[in-house]
């Protein structure tokens, strides 16, 4: 199915630093897709549940986190804890016959790296693929 | 504390397939402290509510509310302030809370968002145990403080039974036999003596075999 999805992406501000080189342009430039709307948090083990299922209530048709790696976050657990909340939605989603993977995880470098634009590009495709949300 | 979790979700959006307004009700009493039913459960579980019913098609206005507590009247009274606005009550907090609202509110559909598991504590972040059976006749004083009631898969007075294996119990080896448990801690008090001692054949008439309980205090009813 070819749409444009609305996809939400939670982003702590050193994996998210990407997106404010150039004032932003560089993201673009790299290719970051124009429908991933990045709202960038202190940290990413301050994200809710909550705050993630709101994002499908507001009609996001995926939605991604992107924190520290595991091993050496920023505030030591806090892309962890994300994490943990992620795969909390995951199940949720299961358990509506929602496929899980409309809300992934990713620990990613700090810093300016291709990976945060592969990331984008990768879930932009996964939820392509998948079509619209059901909600 | 009364430990609970979620029921899953499918069996609660079937509850309220139906519902038009429904009021996910919180209880800031145990179900809070076991982060089950607390105001912020209770939050995501009326998100995923409003999700789950709009994906199977359902419309239905889905609002929030929590009370101090589910297990007293005049806390139920305080519903009043959500009148008009549900036709259907989803609880989260455990079956006490639950019925205590269909006792006082006779004309109010209630549904429970959880199963209502033991008396517990936390263990440590995110584990709880069961702990206390509520049989109402605490044998504590004879076994160290540790419950041979809830904690011996057997309930024996006096264990441990042939299936205890180096500390484990034989259900599962990952559960500690609590008998091992009450030897090793009477030694350690110097009270081994004490469990020679047979405890008599137990009368459980006030575990709830003789129907549901009821505890009057004289000193305390008006």
């Amino acid at each position: 199915m070819n749409f444009t999805p609305d996809i939400r992406l939670f982003s702590c501000h050193y994996t998210a630093q990407q997106s404010c080189a150039g004032e932003g342009r560089e993201l673009q430039e790299l290719g970051f897709p124009e429908n991933v709307r990045l709202s960038r948090v202190n940290c990413t083990g301050k994200l809710e549940e909550i705050t993630l299922l709101k994002a499908f209530e507001d009609g996001a048709d995926g939605v991604y986190v992107v924190g520290c790696p595991t091993d050496s976050c920023h505030n030591l657990q806090g892309s962890r804890r994300a994490a943990k909340r992620v795969e909390a939605v995951r199940q949720a989603l299961g358990e509506m016959d929602v496929e899980p993977d409309r809300i992934r995880m990713y620990h990613l470098p700090r810093g300016l790296h291709p990976e945060f634009v592969d990331a984008a590009r990768e879930m932009n495709q996964r939820i392509q693929e998948m079509g619209p949300g059901p909600f | 504390m009364i430990v609970a979790e979620r029921k899953p979700l499918a069996e609660i959006l079937e509850m309220v397939k139906d519902c038009k307004k429904i009021l996910v009700l919180a209880c800031r009493g145990c179900v809070t402290v076991c982060s089950a039913g607390g105001e912020r459960e209770a939050e995501i579980l009326a998100s995923l509510v409003r999700l789950g019913l709009k994906k199977n098609g359902c419309r239905a206005e889905v609002i929030e509310g929590s009370l101090v507590r589910q297990c007293d009247k005049e806390y139920i009274d305080a519903i009043d302030e959500w009148q008009g606005q549900y036709d259907a009550i989803l609880s989260t907090a455990c079956g006490v809370g639950v019925n205590f609202i269909a006792n006082l509110r006779p004309t109010d559909n209630v549904y429970p968002a959880l199963n209502t598991t033991f008396f517990g504590g936390s263990a440590e972040q995110g584990v709880w145990s069961e702990q206390c059976a509520g049989c109402g006749n605490c044998v504590l004083h004879l076994t160290g403080g540790l419950c041979p009631v809830a904690r011996c898969a057997k309930s024996l007075m006096n264990g441990p039974c042939g299936g205890s294996v180096d500390g484990h119990c034989e259900i599962n080896p990952s559960v500690d036999c609590v008998w091992q448990m009450i030897y090793d801690r009477m030694g350690r008090l110097d009270r081994q003596q004490e469990l020679t001692v047979a405890a008599p054949i137990r009368d459980w008439s006030t575990a709830g075999h003789g129907g549901p309980r009821k505890l009057i205090r004289g000193d305390l009813t008006v």
